[in-house]
């Protein structure tokens, strides 16, 4: 397999005191980490791409633990998370692909102990595309309250021959939320559903 | 009056190569930005004082953040920028208000220094709209490897009655720069220029 070729990373944190309604004691953080990697396939139909997993598994698990330690290094705080790629325009979606289980697997391993899969999204765009990566519940799929999403991208990139592998984290609820559902305290069955 | 502040987002973006040749240190550029209450959206407000004290508050908490999230000392910081995007019910002068009275003198000292003019822009915006924040030497404004900018965005502000404010903070130039003029070694400092 090639080496990782790693051209820049992007991570974001929001906190959110607010939005349009009562200031939360505690602001809730959004935070995203994205990095733009070489696409070891672009240009060509290659059958045989799943090699490329193993080399993408120390990175997730560095992206996971740099971004806990960019909101605030405790990752005990974390409550919902999620995943996403976006593929440059010499690549195919099933490259995107690639992600779901180093990305997934480090993000859980970072967190210790979390049940639920984690939601995620992917697509092909030219450089500036920005993705929508869903949140939801590190533990329980269906806590409404945790289901969210978060917008990245970057103005430079994937370029043609590049893709790039997103992680994102909250810790906690949408700032407002009173939509009902299944609440985070209310989680049971401990089946990363319910 | 002090800033009512819906969020603060904090981006970290850091250039490990270009093309195909490695930036050793990477080159690393930090925006922070905060989505503040326009108090005087939808009305024409000849004294726009509480403007500037906000905007003095902001430069200390924004240029803070930058440093903070590049992890770095104050002095270690190399270039700054500011810009202002105004929502719809403001008008562009709130955005020079905010910018250009007050917010200099703050945002120096959490770079310690900083000789030169604060490089700036600004616009009336929406949610989602781009942000490009220049940014140049902060001590010397003709240092030529560090004229550069910072593209920002959020997809949910500036909402009509929001003003999105940015500082960016840089410990670096371009990572290839190649074009001469001055450079940060032979620049001088004092006068802001050289």
């Amino acid at each position: 397999m090639p080496k990782l070729e790693i051209r820049k990373t992007l991570i974001s944190v929001e906190d959110v005191f607010h939005e349009g309604g009562p200031v939360a004691d505690t602001p809730l953080k959004r935070g995203a980490i994205v990095t733009v990697i070489k696409n070891p396939f672009a240009g060509r139909y290659e059958p045989e791409i799943q090699g490329f997993m193993e080399d993408l598994k120390p990175l997730g698990r560095k992206m996971a633990d740099d971004l806990i330690s960019a909101m605030g290094g405790d990752a005990s705080v974390i409550e919902g998370f999620g995943k996403g790629t976006i593929v440059g325009e010499a690549g195919e979606i099933e490259h995107g692909a690639l992600w779901h289980a180093p990305g997934g697997y480090a993000m859980r391993d970072a967190l210790g102990e979390a049940r639920a899969i984690v939601p995620s999204t992917k697509k092909v765009g030219g450089v500036g595309t920005r993705l929508d990566v869903p949140v939801t519940h590190i533990n329980a799929s269906y806590v409404r309250s945790h289901f969210d999403s978060i917008e990245v991208g970057l103005n430079d990139a994937p370029k043609a021959d590049e893709m790039a592998v997103i992680l994102v984290m909250t810790t906690g609820a949408r700032i407002h939320n009173r939509a009902g559902g299944l609440a985070a305290e209310d989680i049971k069955d401990m089946d990363g559903l319910r | 009056m002090s800033a009512k502040i819906r969020k603060i987002a904090v981006f970290v973006e850091e250039t490990l190569t270009e093309m195909g040749r490695e930036i050793s240190p990477p080159t690393r550029k930090a925006c922070a930005v905060a989505v503040i209450e326009n108090p005087f959206a939808g009305e024409y407000v000849e004294d726009l004082t509480p403007l500037m004290d906000i905007g003095a508050e902001l430069g200390t908490t924004l240029g803070r953040r930058c440093v903070e999230a590049l992890g770095i000392q104050p002095s270690e910081a190399e270039s700054y920028g500011k810009s202002a995007m105004v929502g719809e019910n403001g008008e562009l002068e709130h955005a020079a208000a905010i910018l250009h009275p007050k917010l200099g003198a703050p945002l120096r000292k959490e770079v310690e220094k900083g000789a030169a003019l604060v490089a700036s822009s600004k616009k009336m915006g929406s949610p989602g709209q781009v942000l490009d924040v220049p940014l140049g030497h902060k001590d010397a404004a003709y240092v030529r490897t560090h004229f550069d900018g910072m593209e920002v965005q959020l997809n949910d502000a500036p909402r009509a009655n929001e003003i999105l404010v940015a500082v960016a903070v840089t410990d670096s130039g371009r990572p290839l720069p190649r074009v001469g003029g001055l450079t940060q070694d032979d620049m001088v400092g004092e006068d802001g220029l050289r």
